[in-house]
């Protein structure tokens, strides 16, 4: 009954890691239990929440649904990767600091990456298409409002550092 | 007080940790932890007839496993009835494992303890659990009917029958020239937190003590909980709430099954041990609310005047009964609302069935009272062919009339006297904000179009702050620092923000000066808990009665030290002065030195204070009746809780082929007295509507008839995204102060959830001209009402 492991590179956040990962291991566990980097939350374990959404060769994806051996070799951002290197918060966090865009905090990273990678599309989205970006994601504390308007406030930020 | 920041949306001091990835939620904690897996019951009801566990012997990483069997002393005892009540006459607890009989599909049968989640998992999956099934009972109707029982020695699956009257309910309704009588019913809803439970212990051997990390909304409850089942002393256990991702009531609940039980296999193990719940033990083994059926009768005058109301209802409390009569007998009581009943009568029935446990979520039995009090108003109003907002308006209390005590007992024992509040200036602002008076206009121009409009309005009001205590402590560092501390928990409320704005103004320093620690028993071991939107009315107001006490410390110690009268002195950022005269300052800290003399030097500040450096040589370093260090603690205990209120309007569309239920606008006003933080007040309300959405129109437990839940995951149970909530929520505030607490605020957590159902079902009502009695609704059950409405005739569609 012992566990089939295989050795896998990941590059998270800049930073690579050599692993040796059983093949069951979710991606959200080997970076949270393996890599220690708690950020990424798990809510539903089956992708319906995007509480655990990374992007993976920056695409937004979720890491409750994908095996760490099967993302051996890419680049993964989870949210302690969004700020800049001196620790300066990204747009998208600085807006939601400042629109109150959250609360528990615990969907928060899920967000965060969707958001960073819907305003990397779309640098300037429309109300609807603020909205539309995050219609994926589940938050049980703010009712969205001010989710909305951070997505919003932080492509204008986005603008402003450009 | 000034009042600089009290009042202000000051941005949270929360945020930058959660949103860099810093925040510690359970989970993050105890990378070396052992974990655990529970075995549930399959069966909703059964006998536990054998469990052989053989199989899983040989999985690699297995630590333990438990069984009842196993369970030593108080923890093979039943779970603690946490709130007793005289009504409550057969009150039955779950056990911690359960004991030759499950009573849900979900109660925990056996624990696994393994080196990681994955493998106590496959050790569970080979424990083998043979069961007689029994006959289960599913839903309030069910039980009510009583053909068969959940509990064998619980007749008619009754837990608790209550009744309270004032005045004369039938005879007021007898002599009534008008009366009706309504037929409702509510389902099951459930809190539904991002996380879910989550509980890490660590047994220290050689100091014989346990320190346990729970994801709680009661670190203190979970201490005592956890110290009796253990056999441990109070002094042997601290407990610790880290970040909490979301509780909304569910996490009020304790001991859960895991949390007695992940603290004794650590102690037994010798090791941290830790239970992370998923998605899917949440829905079948946490804790639901809100299903209940109700029947109503009432009388009243051509003025649409309340003359007597008679309410009988059936709360379905599940299988068990830990959180007692709390919900029903918010229910009961604050169905009232803001209208005056002289003639009452309540009759309640907490019933048994076989499904998950019935204890608070968000609202707290609220949303199921305001949504009988507010159909029965809309019914009045269309019966005698009145404005709703008019009929509402004859019944409610008067200012002038406050307090105004209804001769009922609340959930915390004491009368149903409400505080203050201003129904009427309430009232004016909701029509103003959703222009009431031009509805009729609208929507008839919208109905002249082929669109179907509806307007709803519902009114609460909500015992907050509910006793019986919470304190504070205010402690000034030597650096100048101030560290607040308050045991009740924190679940998103930003707490560390709003308690941080009023000590910085009580003290007079900056807020980043202040640090505030919540739900740590090692910090503040006394305290009861955060529900029933108590946080800002109790902790708040013993922050702030304990950082007065530290502040005439402050002022007695620079008095001296500055030669001063202390009526003389201010404190301005940090500084303590002679009024006036910045240059006399000292800071904080230096006080903090001088208040503590000290024999011992370890640094420069600390030289400052040592015997030989402080203090009249002919007094005693510490005068009597005064205590070294600059610190104030304080408990705030108020007669009664104090009363908030508030007024939705909806406008919905209703899709006249598919009976869609689309929101066009949603309108709060809202009264919680002192606004704190209104930037984090407006997010609650928000929060609180959306879960109201979501209970209204989309949320339910699916149970079939075996007592399965259907809809055990968020594929199913569908709680709303950002497509299902209003793209605006109109506020507006009243503020009437309390005058129960010191700064005069009244709770706000739960308002935005409580009038949901009622104000929904107010609206499709009015789109589509037939009353909606039951909640929530679907657009098929919506098109079935229609298709009942008007059975179509020959050449309709189909």
């Amino acid at each position: 009954m012992s566990e089939q492991s295989i050795e896998i590179t990941l590059t998270v956040n800049d930073i690579p890691h050599r692993l040796t990962v059983p093949v069951r291991r979710l991606l959200s566990d080997c970076l949270r239990h393996d890599l220690h980097l708690t950020g990424t939350h798990v809510g539903c374990e089956h992708g319906v929440c995007g509480a655990c959404t990374v992007l993976v060769d920056g695409r937004p994806m979720r890491s409750c649904l994908l095996l760490a051996v099967s993302v051996d070799g890419s680049a993964i951002t989870t949210v302690e990767g969004l700020a800049g290197p001196d620790g300066a918060l990204s747009p998208v966090q600085r807006a939601f600091a400042e629109c109150h865009a959250l609360q528990c905090g615990f969907c928060t990273p899920g967000f965060l990456t969707t958001i960073t990678a819907g305003l990397a599309d779309n640098p300037d989205p429309s109300p609807d298409q603020a909205r539309e970006l995050i219609g994926g994601n589940l938050c049980r504390c703010t009712g969205y409002q001010n989710i909305v308007a951070a997505v919003l406030r932080a492509a204008e930020l986005r603008r402003e550092q450009a | 007080m000034t009042g600089k920041l009290v009042g202000q949306p000051i941005r949270r001091v929360e945020d930058p940790r959660l949103l860099t990835g810093h925040g510690r939620y359970l989970d993050d904690l105890g990378f070396d932890a052992a974990e655990v897996a529970v075995v549930r019951s399959p069966y909703a009801h059964a006998r536990i007839l054998d469990i052989d566990v053989s199989a899983a012997l040989d999985v690699p990483g297995l630590l333990a496993i438990y069984t009842y069997e196993d369970l030593p002393g108080p923890l093979a005892e039943p779970l603690p009835l946490l709130i007793p009540h005289p009504a409550l006459t057969h009150g039955r607890t779950q056990y911690a494992l359960a004991r030759d009989e499950v009573n849900y599909a979900g109660e925990a049968v056996v624990l696994v303890v393994a080196e990681n989640r994955y493998l106590a998992e496959d050790a569970a999956d080979r424990i083998a659990v043979e069961y007689e099934p029994l006959p289960p009972v599913v839903g309030v109707a069910a039980a009510r009917a009583a053909e068969r029982l959940v509990h064998q020695d619980v007749p008619g699956n009754v837990a608790a029958r209550l009744a309270q009257e004032v005045g004369d309910a039938a005879a007021a309704i007898a002599a009534a020239p008008h009366r009706l009588r309504l037929d409702l019913s509510v389902e099951r809803s459930a809190s539904m937190p991002l996380e879910g439970r989550g509980v890490l212990a660590r047994w220290d051997a050689d100091a014989n003590r346990l320190r346990l990390w729970t994801s709680t909304q009661t670190s203190t409850g979970v201490r005592a909980a956890v110290a009796t089942k253990l056999g441990l002393e109070p002094g042997q256990v601290e407990v610790i709430t880290p970040d909490v991702g979301g509780g909304f009531g569910v996490k009020i609940v304790h001991p859960w099954p895991e949390e007695v039980l992940v603290p004794f296999a650590a102690r037994n193990l010798n090791r941290a041990v830790k239970f992370t719940e998923d998605r899917r033990e949440h829905f079948i083994s946490a804790a639901h609310e809100r299903g209940q059926l109700q029947q109503i009768e009432v009388g009243f005058d051509d003025d649409g005047q309340i003359l007597g109301l008679d309410v009988r209802f059936w709360h379905d409390n599940g299988a068990y009964i830990p959180y007692g009569l709390i919900v029903p007998i918010i229910t009961s009581t604050q169905l009232l609302g803001p209208y005056k009943v002289a003639n009452y009568r309540v009759v309640f029935d907490s019933l048994y069935t076989n499904t998950v446990i019935v204890t608070p979520y968000r609202g707290a039995g609220r949303p199921q009272g305001v949504y009988a009090m507010e159909r029965t108003m809309d019914a009045i109003a269309a019966e005698l062919g009145l404005d709703r907002a008019g009929v509402r308006a004859v019944n409610f209390i008067q200012p002038e009339e406050m307090p105004y005590d209804h001769g009922l007992i609340f959930q915390d024992g004491r009368p149903l006297v409400y505080d203050s509040g201003d129904y009427p200036a309430l009232l004016a602002k909701l029509k103003a904000l959703v222009d009431w008076d031009g509805w009729l206009e609208y929507q008839a121009a919208a109905r002249a179009q082929g669109r179907r409009v509806g307007l709803g309005i519902a009114c609460y009001v909500e015992g907050t702050g509910v006793g019986p205590y919470e304190g504070g402590h205010v402690l000034i560092d030597t650096s100048g620092r101030v560290k607040v501390a308050t045991g009740l928990t924190s679940q998103g409320q930003g707490h560390q923000t709003a308690f941080a704005q009023i000590v910085a103004d009580e003290l007079g320093v900056p807020l980043a000066d202040v640090e505030v620690t919540t739900g740590d028993t090692r910090r503040f071991p006394y305290a009861v808990g955060t529900f029933a939107s108590r946080a800002a009315v109790m902790s708040g107001s013993a922050i702030a009665l304990a950082a007065r006490a530290a502040k005439a410390k402050i002022l007695r110690v620079a008095a001296e030290a500055l030669e001063a009268d202390e009526g003389d002195l201010e404190i301005v950022a940090g500084q303590v002065q002679v009024k006036g005269a910045p240059a006399t300052g000292i800071g904080l800290g230096t006080v903090a030195v001088l208040a503590n003399p000290l024999r011992y030097a370890f640094d420069e500040a600390s030289k400052a204070a040592t015997q030989f450096a402080v203090g009249d040589p002919d007094a005693a370093p510490v005068p009597e009746d005064d205590e070294p260090g600059l610190e104030g603690r304080d408990y705030y205990s108020p007669i009664r809780s104090t009363f908030a209120a508030g007024m939705h309007a909806v406008v919905v569309e209703t899709d006249p082929d598919t009976a869609e239920i689309r929101v066009l606008r949603y309108c709060v006003v809202h009264d919680c007295g002192t606004l704190i933080n209104p930037m984090i007040v407006e997010g609650q309300v928000h929060g609180g509507v959306a879960q109201g959405v979501g209970g209204a129109l989309y949320e339910r437990m699916a149970y079939d008839s075996d007592g399965q839940l259907q809809n055990a995951s968020f594929m199913d149970f569908l709680m709303p995204y950002v497509s299902e909530v209003p793209a605006g929520i109109e506020i507006d505030h009243l503020q009437t102060p309390s005058p129960l607490n010191p700064l005069g605020v009244k709770g706000a957590g739960e308002a935005g959830v409580i009038p949901s159902a009622a104000v929904f079902a107010s609206a499709i009502s009015d789109a589509e001209g037939f009353p909606i009695t039951a909640m929530p609704i679907s657009p098929s059950e919506l098109f079935e009402l229609r298709r009942r409405a008007a059975p179509p005739t020959e050449g309709d569609r189909s």
